[in-house]
C-alpha cells in the first residue's frame, strides 16, 4: 500500500481537493489521508506521496490530472514538472521558523497520536506542575503580545486574570478573524486544532477558569467542526473534563458560532455576542480579565496568542523570547495575501523586513506586474507604497512607520490598483460593519463615502474642491478622536495613507 | 416564480407544527450559558429562516422579550427573515479579493443573473482565503481563484 496525502484544508477544498483526493481513493494500493496544509496555499492542491526518500510532493493537482501523474510515478515519487520533491526539505518551508506552525499538515488533524507523538501536551504538564504564578511568569519572560492586533502583553492579562478573586472564571478564544488578507487563525484551528486546546487549557488551569469558549467566524465551517472534534477527542483521552491530564482540575471547552459581523472580532462586542445580544461594543473600563464573561474575570484571547503557548511553557518563556526585534518578540505567522506569487502562511521571528516577505518570500505579484501597495495588519492598517517596504515587521517598527502589525496579514497589490477606490472602500466597510453604538463611526464613515465620491467625480481645478479635502479631513479627525473602538477609530488610518502616498490617485493636487 | 410557490405552501402548514419545532430546537439547548445565538442558528438550519413565530417560540423558551430577539436577530448580517432563494451566490468583496479583482466580478454576477429572482447575489467580507482570490461560495461551497464563467459553470450544473 502506498500512503497518499490530500490536504483537507478549505482554500484547498476550493481549488478542488475533495475531487482529486476522491480520484486517488479508487486507484488500487492507494490508500488516501487527509492532513491539513502545509501552508504554501499557491500549490494546492499538494498531493504528498511516501516514499522512501520522505514525503514527495506534486503541486497544483487536479482530478483530471490525475490519471497521468499516475503514469508518470507518481506513487513512487517520480520526477515531474509538478513535483516538488520532498516536501520536508523544501526552502520555502525550511527557511521558516515554525514555533506556533510546527505540527500543520504533518498528520490527521484530529490524530491524537500523532500530536503527542510530535510533542504535543507537554506545556501542559509543565503548566500542571508549576505554580499558576510561575506559570504566569513563564508567559511573561516569552514577551509574547496579543496576536490578534492590539499587541498587549499576554502573560499581564493572564496575571490580572490569576489575582482577580470570583469564584467563576472563564477563557475565551477569539477566532473572528475578520481582518481582509488574515487566514492563520483558520489554518491553524484546521489543521492543528490540540495546539490551541491545549493553550486554552494551560491558560484555564493556570488563573482557576473552568469554563471555556472559542467564538469562531460563521464563515469558517470547517474550523467549526474540526474543533469540535479535536474537543470531543481531548475529551475522550481526559485532556478536557473533570480532572485535565489527572490533575484533578476541571475544565469544559466549547465552540461557538458567529453570525456574520466583523465587529464581533473586537473583543468587549464577541463577549456580547457570547452571552447571546447584539454585538455592540462595550465601554473599557471595566476591562473583560476583571469583568468579562458574565461579569466574571476572562482571559481573551487571539487563536495565535494561545497557540504560542505550548511552546513557551514545554521550552521556556526565553527560548521565546530569544528571537523578535526591540520589544516584538518571539514569531508571528505572517499571511501573504492579496496579488502576490506565493501566498500562505509563513512563520519568522518578528523583525523581518516587509519587503523581504513580500519580495523574496512571496514572489511579487501574481499578475506579473509591479508591487504599488501593501496594506498591512487588516482593513484598519495603513497602505504602504511600494518604496517603503524597508521596515521591520515589529509592533513599534510599524507604527514609527506610520503602520500597524495588527494580525499579520500582508495585502499586495499591484499597479492597477485605484487607491481613491480603496479608500472608498475603507470608509464603506466602516459603514456597513459599525456597531453602530457611536456617531463618529456610524455617520462619519457614510460621510466619508459619499465625500470621497464627490473628490473623484469633481475635476482638478473646480472650484471648491478643495474644500473637500478639508471636509474629509475633519472627519477623519472627528472619527479618530470620537469613536469607542478602533473600527471608528482607525478606519480614517488607511483613508489618510491612500491621500497621502498616491494623491494622484484623488484627482491630483486639492486644488 | 419558485419563491411565491413555497410561501403559499408555508402558508398551509399549519402555524403551531412549526412552533413546535422551534420550540423543541430552543429547548435543547436550555442548559447552556446565553444560547440565542446558537438557538437561531438552529432554528434557521431547521427552517431555512426566523419567522415572527419563531423569533416568539425563543424568546417565550429563554423568558426574554420578543423584542431582546428581535433585537439580536436584526443585527447579524447571518440571520434572514424571509425564505432562502434557491441558489446563493456569495462574492467576497474584501480588500485581499479586490486586489485580484473581486469588485469587477461581483458587478458581473450581479448582472449575469439580474434576470433570475430564485438566485441571490450577495457581498461578503472574507472567506479566510485571501491567497487564492477571488473567493466566491456558490451554494455554501467555497471556490478559490473565481472567474465569471466559474459561476456561469457552476449555474449549467443547477438547471440539469
Ligand atoms: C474592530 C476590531 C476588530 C477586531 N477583530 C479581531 C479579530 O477578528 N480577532 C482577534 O483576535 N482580535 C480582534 N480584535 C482585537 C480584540 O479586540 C482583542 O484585542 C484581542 O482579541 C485580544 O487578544 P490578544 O491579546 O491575544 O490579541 C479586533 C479589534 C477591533 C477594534
Ligand atoms: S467606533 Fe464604531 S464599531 Fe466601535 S463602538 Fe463606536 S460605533 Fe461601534
Ligand atoms: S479577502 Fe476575500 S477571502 Fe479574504
Amino acid at each position: 500500500m502506498t500512503t497518499v496525502w490530500v490536504p483537507q484544508d478549505s482554500s484547498a477544498r476550493a481549488v478542488g481537493a475533495d475531487e482529486v483526493a476522491a480520484v486517488l481513493a479508487t486507484v488500487d494500493g492507494v490508500t488516501v489521508r487527509r492532513n491539513g496544509t502545509r501552508g504554501m496555499l499557491w500549490r494546492e492542491p499538494l498531493v504528498e506521496v511516501e516514499t522512501d526518500r520522505g514525503r514527495v510532493g506534486y503541486a497544483g493537482v487536479t482530478a483530471e490530472a490525475v490519471p497521468s501523474l499516475l503514469e508518470a510515478g507518481l506513487l513512487v515519487g517520480s520526477e515531474h514538472e509538478s513535483c516538488i520533491g520532498v516536501v520536508d526539505e523544501d526552502p520555502w518551508l525550511t527557511a521558516q521558523d515554525r514555533v506556533s506552525l510546527a505540527r500543520i499538515g504533518l498528520a490527521e488533524p484530529t490524530d491524537l497520536s500523532a500530536y503527542e507523538a510530535q510533542g504535543g501536551w507537554a506545556g501542559l504538564r509543565r503548566a500542571l506542575e508549576l505554580d499558576p504564578a510561575d506559570v504566569v511568569e513563564e508567559v511573561v519572560a516569552s514577551g509574547l503580545r496579543g496576536r490578534g492586533g492590539a499587541g498587549f502583553p499576554t502573560g499581564v492579562k493572564w496575571r490580572t486574570v490569576l489575582q482577580a478573586e470570583a469564584e467563576q472564571k472563564f477563557v475565551a478564544c477569539n477566532l473572528d478573524e475578520g481582518d481582509s488578507g488574515t487566514f492563520a487563525d483558520r489554518i491553524l484551528a484546521e489543521a492543528d486544532p490540540f495546539t490551541l486546546v491545549e493553550g486554552m487549557t494551560i491558560a484555564a488551569v493556570t488563573v482557576g477558569a473552568t469554563e471555556g469558549y472559542i467564538y469562531c467566524r460563521s464563515e469558517y465551517p470547517d474550523a467549526v467542526a474540526r474543533l469540535r472534534d479535536a474537543i470531543a477527542v481531548a475529551a475522550e483521552h481526559g485532556y478536557l473534563g473533570d480532572d485535565v491530564a489527572g490533575s484533578g482540575r476541571s475544565f469544559r471547552l466549547q465552540v461557538r458560532v458567529g453570525a456574520g459581523a466583523y465587529i464581533c472580532g473586537e473583543e468587549t462586542s464577541m463577549l456580547e455576542s457570547l452571552e447571546g445580544r447584539r454585538g455592540e461594543v462595550r465601554a473599557k473600563p471595566p476591562i473583560p480579565a476583571l469583568r468579562g464573561l458574565w461579569d466574571s474575570p476572562t482571559v481573551v484571547n487571539n487563536l495565535l496568542s494561545f497557540a504560542a503557548i505550548p511552546m513557551i511553557l514545554a521550552d521556556g518563556g526565553e527560548a521565546y523570547a530569544a528571537r523578535g526585534v526591540g520589544r516584538s518578540r518571539g514569531t508571528q505567522i505572517f499571511q501573504l495575501a492579496g496579488n502576490i506569487a506565493r501566498g500562505g502562511v509563513y512563520e519568522a521571528p518578528l523583525g523581518v523586513s516587509l519587503r523581504e516577505l513580500v519580495e523574496d518570500v512571496g514572489g511579487g505579484t501574481r499578475s506579473g506586474r509591479p508591487v504599488r501597495a501593501v496594506q498591512v495588519g487588516g482593513p484598519l492598517g495603513a497602505y504602504l507604497p511600494a518604496d517603503r517596504l524597508d521596515v521591520p515587521m515589529g509592533y513599534e517598527e510599524l507604527a514609527e512607520a506610520g503602520g500597524m502589525l495588527g494580525h499579520g496579514g500582508l495585502v499586495v497589490f499591484d499597479d492597477t490598483v485605484d487607491m481613491a477606490r480603496m479608500a472608498r472602500f475603507a470608509m464603506e466597510f466602516c459603514a456597513v460593519e459599525s456597531c453602530g453604538k457611536c456617531t463618529p463611526c456610524r455617520i462619519g464613515s457614510t460621510r466619508g463615502v459619499e465625500t470621497i465620491d464627490r473628490i473623484t467625480s469633481t475635476p482638478a481645478g473646480t472650484e471648491g474642491r478643495e474644500q473637500l479635502f478639508v471636509l474629509l479631513e475633519d472627519l477623519c479627525a472627528t472619527m479618530t478622536t470620537g469613536s469607542l473602538c478602533a473600527m471608528g477609530g482607525l478606519t480614517p488610518v488607511p483613508v489618510r495613507s491612500a491621500l497621502t502616498h498616491f494623491p494622484e490617485d484623488f484627482g491630483g493636487s486639492p486644488r | 416564480m419558485a419563491r411565491a410557490g413555497r410561501q403559499q405552501t408555508e402558508e398551509l402548514t399549519p402555524r403551531s407544527a412549526r412552533a413546535e419545532v422551534t420550540r423543541e430546537v430552543a429547548q435543547g439547548y436550555a442548559g447552556e450559558r446565553g444560547p440565542l445565538l446558537e438557538i437561531l442558528h438552529a432554528v434557521q438550519a431547521e427552517h431555512g429562516y426566523l419567522a415572527d413565530e419563531d423569533v416568539s417560540e425563543i424568546a417565550d423558551v429563554l423568558n426574554l422579550s420578543v423584542a431582546e430577539v428581535h433585537g439580536t436577530v436584526s443585527f447579524y448580517h447571518d440571520f434572514r427573515r424571509r425564505p432562502a432563494p434557491d441558489h446563493q451566490v456569495q462574492i467576497c468583496r474584501a480588500e485581499a479579493c479586490q486586489s485580484v479583482g473581486a469588485a469587477a466580478l461581483f458587478d458581473a454576477a450581479q448582472d449575469h443573473f439580474a434576470h433570475r429572482e430564485d438566485v441571490e447575489v450577495r457581498e461578503v467580507f472574507c472567506f479566510g482565503n485571501c491567497a487564492l482570490g477571488p473567493s466566491a461560495s456558490i451554494d455554501g461551497r467555497l471556490r478559490a481563484r473565481v472567474t465569471i464563467d466559474d459561476i456561469a459553470a457552476a449555474e449549467s450544473g443547477w438547471s440539469r
